[in-house]
C-alpha cells in the first residue's frame, strides 16, 4: 500500500484535483461549531462588494471598511481578491471566514491547474465556489454568514462573466451588474439608472467607486474613500488579458470626483 | 510454499540493477542554469505526456522513467508544497524540503516494495537573485544528489554531464542555454532528437516562475 508510505501525500480522495478534499481527508478543512443555544461571537463583518460587465470584460469593486456591531472594526480591509489568472473573488459576511474561504479557493484553483495540467473551466470556478459557500451552511444558521461574488473573463466564450451568491450556496449569474452586503440596494439601485451594454473598461470602474460612494452615504457599514486617510476603494479589471487591480493613483482622482459631486 | 533464503545484498542489487534497466530505456532530461533563472529540457516526442511540471512558486519538477511512477510522484510532490504553503506561508515551501521528502519516500518504496519505482527526478528552485540556484536530483533508491549549474537525469544523463561540463559557461542566455541544451543532447545521444519538451523557472514570470515553451520558443531539432 504505497498511500502510507513516506512522508509525500501519495493519494488523494478521488478524482484527486481537489486541494479542499485532500485537507478534507486530512482532517486538516477550516471549521468551526458553535455550541447549539450559544449565540457566536461578534467579529468583524465585510460589507459592500460590487461586480459589473463591461464590453470585454468585467469590473469588480470593494470598499474598505469592516464594522463590528456599530463600531468601525478595520479601515483598510480587503474584500476583492485575484483568484486565478481570469478571475476574481469579493466577500461580504464576516471577514475572518470569509478570507480564509478565499484562501483555499485561491489554493485549490491552482492546485488544480498544476495536478491537471489545465486552468479550470470559469463555469467550474464559479461552481466549486458555490461548494465552498454550502459548507459553510451550519455557521450560516448560527449567525455567522459568508456571501461571495465571482466574476471573470470566460476564454472560450471571449467575455466577462459574473456570478453572485446567497447564504446557501445558490449561485445565480448576472448578466449586467450585481451586488452583495449591508450597502448592496444602494449600490444596485444607483447603478441601475446608469448601467448600458456598451460601457467601456474606465466607464465601468468610475461607476464601480461612484456606486460604492452612494453606497456609502446612506449605509453607515460602507465605508467611503477616506481622502484624508488615502483609503480608496479596491477595483479589479479582468478581461482578455488577465486580472488588473487599479493603483490608488488611478483611483484617487476617481474617488475624489465622485465625493464631490454628491449632493 | 518456501521461500529460497536471499541475502539482502543481492536484494538490494536486483532491485538496483532492476530499476536502472528500466531508467536506462527513456529518454533523459537536463536543467540548466541561466542567467534569468533555470531552463528544463527533455527529449519528448508527446506534446501531450509532460515530463516537466510546475510543483510551486519557483519550484519545478521533473521526472525520466516509468510514466505513471514519476506522476505518482509528480502529484505527491505538488499536494506537499500546497499543504505545506497553505497550512504555514508561501515562502516555507522549499526545493530541499521537498527534496527531502521525496529521497524519502523513494527510499522506503525501494526497500519496502517488491518492486521499485523505476524513476529518478529533478528538484529545482531558483533561488533569490543572485545566489546559486538548487538543482535537487533524486535517484530510485532514494538517495539525493545536490548539484550545481546544470544536471541530468535519464540512461544518458552521464553522457550529457560530461558534454555539458565542456559546453556550459557563465551568465548565459535562454537562446544560449537552449543551444548548449540540444547540443548536450546530440552529442549524448550520437543521433537526432524526436521532439522538445522544454520550460523555465525565471524571474521575469512574477510569484510563478513557471512557464513552459511553446511553438517557436522551442529548438527546432
Amino acid at each position: 500500500m504505497i498511500g502510507s508510505i513516506g512522508p509525500l501525500p501519495m493519494e488523494a480522495p478521488s478524482p484527486g484535483s481537489s486541494f479542499t478534499d485532500l485537507l478534507d481527508s486530512l482532517g486538516a478543512k477550516p471549521t468551526l461549531n458553535v455550541p447549539a443555544g450559544e449565540k457566536p461571537p461578534l467579529a468583524p463583518e465585510g460589507t459592500t462588494v460590487l461586480a459589473m460587465r463591461y464590453e470585454g470584460g468585467v469590473v469588480m469593486a470593494g470598499d474598505r471598511r469592516a464594522t463590528e456591531g456599530n463600531l468601525v472594526a478595520h479601515r483598510r480591509i480587503r474584500k476583492v481578491f485575484q483568484a486565478d489568472k481570469y478571475s476574481a473573488v469579493a466577500i461580504a459576511g464576516v471577514a475572518g471566514i470569509a478570507i480564509e474561504m478565499v484562501k483555499l479557493f485561491q489554493v485549490e484553483l491552482e492546485h488544480y491547474e498544476k495536478i491537471e495540467g489545465v486552468r479550470l473551466s470559469l463555469e467550474g470556478q464559479a461552481s466549486f465556489l458555490a461548494r465552498l459557500v454550502r459548507g459553510q451552511l451550519p455557521m450560516a444558521f448560527q449567525g455567522l454568514v459568508v456571501v461571495p461574488m465571482f466574476a471573470g473573463y470566460d476564454e472560450r466564450e471571449q467575455r466577462g462573466r459574473l456570478y453572485s451568491y446567497d447564504a446557501v450556496g445558490g449561485r445565480y449569474e448576472e448578466v449586467d451588474f450585481g451586488s452583495t452586503g449591508s450597502g448592496a440596494r444602494l449600490a444596485k439601485s444607483y447603478l441601475r439608472t446608469v448601467y448600458r451594454e456598451d460601457l467601456g473598461a474606465d466607464e465601468a470602474s468610475d461607476l464601480a467607486v461612484r456606486a460604492l460612494v452612494a453606497a456609502s452615504q446612506e449605509d453607515t457599514a460602507t465605508g467611503g474613500p477616506d481622502l484624508r486617510r488615502g483609503i480608496y476603494p479596491t477595483v479589479l479589471r479582468i478581461g482578455a488579458g488577465g486580472v488588473e487591480e487599479l493603483p490608488d493613483s488611478v483611483i484617487a482622482p476617481l474617488a475624489e470626483q465622485a465625493v464631490d459631486q454628491i449632493r | 510454499m518456501t521461500f529460497p533464503y536471499v541475502p539482502p545484498e543481492q536484494q538490494v542489487r536486483d532491485k538496483a540493477e532492476f530499476a536502472r534497466k528500466g531508467i536506462a530505456r527513456g529518454r533523459s532530461i537536463i536543467a540548466v542554469d541561466y542567467a534569468g533563472g533555470v531552463l528544463l529540457l527533455a527529449e519528448n516526442p508527446s506534446t501531450a505526456l509532460h515530463k516537466i511540471s510546475e510543483v510551486y512558486d519557483r519550484i519545478a519538477f521533473a521526472g525520466v522513467g516509468r510514466y505513471n511512477e514519476f506522476e505518482t510522484l509528480r502529484k505527491a510532490g505538488i499536494r506537499q508544497a500546497d499543504l505545506m504553503g497553505y497550512l504555514y506561508s508561501r515562502e516555507d515551501v522549499t526545493a530541499m524540503g521537498l527534496a527531502t521528502a521525496f529521497a524519502q519516500t523513494l527510499g522506503v518504496i525501494f526497500t519496502r516494495e517488491p518492486k521499485p519505482f523505476e524513476v529518478e527526478v529533478l528538484i529545482v528552485e531558483i533561488s533569490e537573485e543572485g545566489d546559486e540556484h538548487r538543482l535537487f536530483r533524486v535517484s530510485y533508491d532514494g538517495t539525493l544528489y545536490d548539484e550545481r549549474k546544470f544536471v541530468a537525469i535519464g540512461g544518458k544523463a552521464e553522457q550529457l554531464v560530461e558534454a555539458l561540463q565542456a559546453l556550459w559557461e557563465d551568465d548565459l542566455t535562454l537562446e544560449r542555454a537552449l543551444e548548449i541544451g540540444t547540443e548536450a543532447f546530440r552529442q549524448a545521444e550520437g543521433r537526432e532528437m524526436e521532439g522538445w519538451e522544454a520550460a523555465v523557472l525565471d524571474y521575469s514570470n512574477g510569484r510563478r516562475a513557471f512557464r513552459r515553451l511553446t511553438g517557436d520558443e522551442l529548438p527546432t531539432r
